[in-house]
């Protein structure tokens, strides 16, 4: 296995009109890394972690996922992105979980499941059906397999989406903000089921709130502010003492 | 009740044409209703300029014109002049139509499908096509029942209009019995007749609704 990174993004700028969202973010991640990326809602944690999975196009800046290219900047400063197949290709190596679920209401929980490995990967039904078991049980709701996604609670349809990204086997999962539209009770057993992805060694960037699981699970922490990446630091540092001045402001809004 | 017996005839076989006029025209205009909605919401100003344009024009004219048009006038233009004989046109002028205003039902239901099923579906792999059959479609069909509904039930009786092209639907045998006897029954089982196929349909379509019923957004 090569050092790699799984993922390396660099000098990477985006901007929605006259709002500066990303102002030359770089960050590299290796194998196995957990990354929590913290900070002020508006900071462009999530605009960036959706330029990595291609749902927002850059402005600016490289994006490598596993060493392929997904989008470069030439000297004149115009951005090139892969060819559509070769896009669709390492978005695969990549699950996204969202703030809202995005499950599709119109499949049961086990469809949203084998879905994409039937339709995306034209896989047959038999033979995804028992990974899709596997997953599942893995996030405890094998026995609502049958159930509709209104019928689930936040918690359950989080866990349910998190199983769907699984089946299509990606080396990477992205989290944005997993935990954010959940009553304060049902956060508890999304994070337990993203304990154990990153315990299987996942490598994972996880959007957050919750400082918790930023100290406990995160190998590296990363403190974002208005479109700038301030600190890249082990959790453990980070947490006790935090470089930047606005890092600290904002750990010590937290608590 | 005997006489109603005897006029019977005459008024099913009018049926059988509005009948016709009514599923020939259902089975084309919704596809090409759906076509038109996709091109409408497509990333291509021009053709979804067009399809803009299309659809006023369809929307703005009376049906009757549009159907004396294809008949008389269709066959007088240059390039595309061809003579189509009464049932042909009429159902042609009902397909191009009733298209237009499914697209818009359409329209309406797949500009209502939240942004994040697409970029559910999208950072799942799917395609812009497998996204729109798998994923947005099906939750589409279940949003424009009601409206495809009304839209359906216009149209069995819109289909009287072909009496213009001078074809016996129900209504005109009707009024034709009712010339030639100086009675108003046939009005009257013709009203039944209308009022029976809209039954159906309206059965038909709370079946579908209930079955959509299974599951919530």
């Amino acid at each position: 296995m090569t050092n790699e990174p799984m993922i390396r993004a660099a000098g990477v700028c985006k901007r929605f009109g006259p709002a500066e969202v990303l102002r030359g973010v770089s960050l590299e991640v290796g194998r196995g890394e957990v990354i929590a990326v913290i900070g002020p809602s508006g900071s462009g944690k999530s605009t960036f972690l959706r330029c990595l999975i291609h749902l927002e196009t850059v402005d600016r800046g490289r994006i490598e996922i596993e060493g392929e290219t997904l989008v470069e900047t030439d000297a004149a400063g115009r951005c090139r992105y892969a060819p559509e197949s070769e896009i669709r290709r390492m978005r695969g190596r990549m699950g996204m979980v969202f703030q809202h679920f995005n499950l599709f209401p119109h499949f049961t929980v086990l469809r949203n499941v084998v879905e994409a490995p039937v339709v995306v990967r034209g896989g047959s039904r038999e033979d995804i059906l028992p990974k899709a078991e596997i997953l599942l049980k893995k996030v405890g709701l094998w026995d609502k397999r049958d159930s509709y996604p209104s019928r689930l609670s936040g918690g359950q349809k989080q866990r349910v989406a998190i199983a769907r990204a699984l089946a299509m086997e990606p080396d990477i999962m992205l989290f944005d903000e997993p935990t954010s539209a959940l009553d304060p009770e049902l956060t508890g057993e999304v994070l337990r089921t993203m304990r154990g992805l990153a315990e299987e060694r996942m490598t994972m960037i996880v959007v957050t709130h919750e400082m918790a699981f930023a100290r406990e699970v995160a190998s590296r922490v990363i403190f974002m502010d208005d479109g700038n990446l301030l600190e890249a630091r082990p959790a453990r540092e980070l947490f006790a003492a935090p470089e930047h001045p606005r890092t600290r402001a904002f750990l010590e809004s937290m608590l | 009740m005997g006489y109603v017996f005897d006029i019977l005839p005459a008024l099913l076989q009018g049926t059988w044409v509005t009948l016709q006029v009514f599923f020939i025209t259902l089975a084309l205009s919704v596809p090409l209703g759906l076509a038109l909605a996709l091109l409408r919401v497509s990333r291509f100003r021009f053709l979804s300029g067009l399809t803009n344009g299309y659809i006023w024009l369809m929307r703005g004219t009376p049906l009757m014109l549009q159907m004396l048009f294809i008949y008389f006038a269709l066959p007088f233009l240059p390039v595309i002049g061809i003579r189509l004989p009464d049932f042909p046109a009429a159902i042609v002028a009902f397909v191009l139509n009733y298209a237009a205003y499914f697209a818009e039902i359409f329209r309406a239901g797949i500009q209502s499908i939240g942004r994040g099923q697409y970029e559910g579906a999208r950072v799942l792999g799917f395609s812009y096509a497998q996204t729109m059959r798998r994923i947005v479609l099906p939750q589409v069909v279940k949003r424009i029942l009601p409206p495809i509904s009304n839209e359906t039930i216009t149209l069995v009786k819109d289909t009287s209009l072909i009496y213009v092209l001078a074809m016996n639907d129900l209504l005109r045998a009707a009024r034709g019995i009712v010339q030639r006897d100086f009675s108003t029954t046939p009005f009257i089982v013709a009203g039944a007749f209308y009022l029976f196929m809209t039954l159906v349909l309206t059965w038909g379509f709370q079946r579908l609704e209930r079955r959509y019923a299974v599951y919530d957004e």
